[in-house]
């Protein structure tokens, strides 16, 4: 009994460290082709079929890169900064129900260990700039703190709103809620089980998950016209590369999140048709195109915007909808 | 309400650019795929010179009287000739134009008389020697046919 579960356990290990980097490679493969189409370029295209083995040969050049350690930079902080971007997203996929029966571990305080790990995140950008002891990556690392404390506070209303109205911090139960046909879901369930703003709330959802995984337009971390390369100005190589698919698969947690809170996971949307992981990776791959979709329509915002943003508008409207909803739960 | 209107209109432009991109993603791409491809160079574009070939005989148009050369401010055209049997007037034997020294002026193509020389198309030109800018332009319109 005990063997099997460890069996079980290693096979999700090994298959989750295998999505996450599959995906941060395809992913940045992903986002040039997009960027691509949505300058009406061509992309990537000499490496292999459509340029399909380009991440294979950009990690080739990432990896054969020496891994310079630069003069008067901190050199513990320097290098566990990229593991503790990286450790956290992987291990937030621990708690994401892919399928029914394809979830590592049903914990029942899954979206609370998710939003546990996303904040460690926001730790490693801040230790990479701090300990990079250049001036870019410090005044970049300050923005990604402030940034993201701004919008931990909405992203957190929203999910306690939906919390409410789920009743349960189980993932796979709040998925399990969500089935019987795309009206069931939570971005626009019509039950009197939850507010009327909760399309509001996947909105602020999305802008936050955005903000938090500082995606365009709020790459402040990263903000290559203004700051070099913000907090990763001074990593070479691998160093770089471990951010960069950091940096993907907490996007593929943020859009895993959104699919499962509001697009009711792998429950397929018309009743007739089967469940399956199938459905669950269809919605969560449209909201990352929609997050690259995003990243090339809008210019990067103010600063001072982004936070009129989250503490002027986000804030307020999904303080409003935490209450709206606790008095339509009592009522209704 | 300001506050509110302004959150619905900054909420609408947004979708309003979104769809914008969107139409964009799935137009035909503009790209040039520039060394499998190349651009049709415009009639005026104004390359190194090259002879024009006499349609009729087959031989270079240039009755090598010599005025490109002396017309020319950086001295970068040397041309010889000679007198054959049963040939009217002087036939070219070499034409070098040295490229490195031109500064694509034009006076050359001016001054022919006989409209024997023209700005070439070429636009491609890299090399990391000096002796492969000196074109001779006789062998040039041997070869091209």
């Amino acid at each position: 009994m005990l063997t099997t579960e460890l069996i079980r356990l290693l096979a999700f290990l090994v298959g989750i460290i295998a999505f996450a980097a599959g995906n941060a490679a395809y992913l940045v493969y992903a986002e040039r082709k997009g960027a691509a189409f949505f300058q009406r370029r061509t992309g990537p295209k000499e490496v292999g079929p459509q340029g399909l083995l380009q991440p294979l040969a950009d990690g080739i050049k990432l990896m054969t890169k020496q891994l310079l350690v630069p003069e008067g930079v901190d050199p513990i902080l320097f290098k566990i900064a990229p593991i503790m971007l990286m450790v956290p997203a992987v291990m937030s996929f621990v708690a994401i129900p892919f399928s029914e029966q394809l979830t590592a571990r049903h914990i029942d305080l899954g979206l609370l260990m998710i939003f546990a790990f996303a904040s460690v995140n926001v730790l490693g950008l801040l230790i990479g700039g701090w300990g990079s002891a250049n001036k870019y990556a410090i005044i970049a690392s300050a923005r990604v703190v402030s940034q993201n404390v701004a919008y931990e506070i909405p992203m957190l209303l929203t999910a306690i709103t939906l919390v409410m109205a789920t009743n349960t911090m189980n993932l796979n139960e709040i998925v399990a809620q969500q089935g019987g046909g795309f009206w069931n879901w939570n971005l626009i369930r019509l039950t009197w089980a939850a507010s009327p703003l909760t399309p509001v709330a996947f909105l602020i959802f999305f802008t936050c998950m955005l903000c938090e995984t500082n995606r365009a337009p709020f790459d402040m971390a990263e903000a290559e016209s203004e700051l070099v390369a913000g907090t990763f100005t001074e990593y070479p190589g691998m160093g770089f590369g471990v951010f960069f698919m950091g940096e993907y698969a907490n996007i593929v947690i943020g859009a895993s999140l959104v699919t499962v809170l509001f697009l009711g996971g792998w429950q397929s949307p018309l009743p007739f048709l089967p469940n399956s992981v199938v459905w669950f990776l269809m919605k969560m791959y449209a909201i990352i195109f929609t997050v690259i979709w995003i990243r090339w329509t809008y210019p990067r915002i103010q600063f001072y915007k982004l936070l009129n943003l989250s503490w002027k508008i986000l804030i307020p409207i999904s303080l409003f909808n935490l209450i709206l909803t606790a008095g339509w739960l009592k009522v209704f | 309400m300001p506050y509110f209107s302004e959150i619905y209109t900054g909420t609408r432009s947004l979708f309003v650019g979104l769809g914008i991109t969107l139409k964009e993603f799935f137009k035909k791409s503009v790209t040039l795929q520039y060394p499998h491809e190349h651009l049709e160079m415009p009639p005026r574009f104004r390359g190194h010179i090259e002879l024009i070939k006499d349609t009729e005989s087959g031989m270079a148009k240039c009755v090598c009287c010599g005025m490109c050369q002396k017309t020319c401010p950086s001295k970068c055209i040397s041309l010889t000739g000679e007198k054959r049997e049963g040939v009217k007037g002087k036939v070219l034997t070499s034409y070098i134009l040295d490229f490195t020294t031109c500064s694509l002026c034009g006076m050359c193509v001016e001054s022919c008389k006989f409209g024997a020389i023209t700005f070439s198309k070429d636009y491609n030109l890299a090399s990391t020697r000096r002796s492969d800018y000196v074109f001779d332009l006789l062998k040039r319109l041997e070869g091209k046919k």
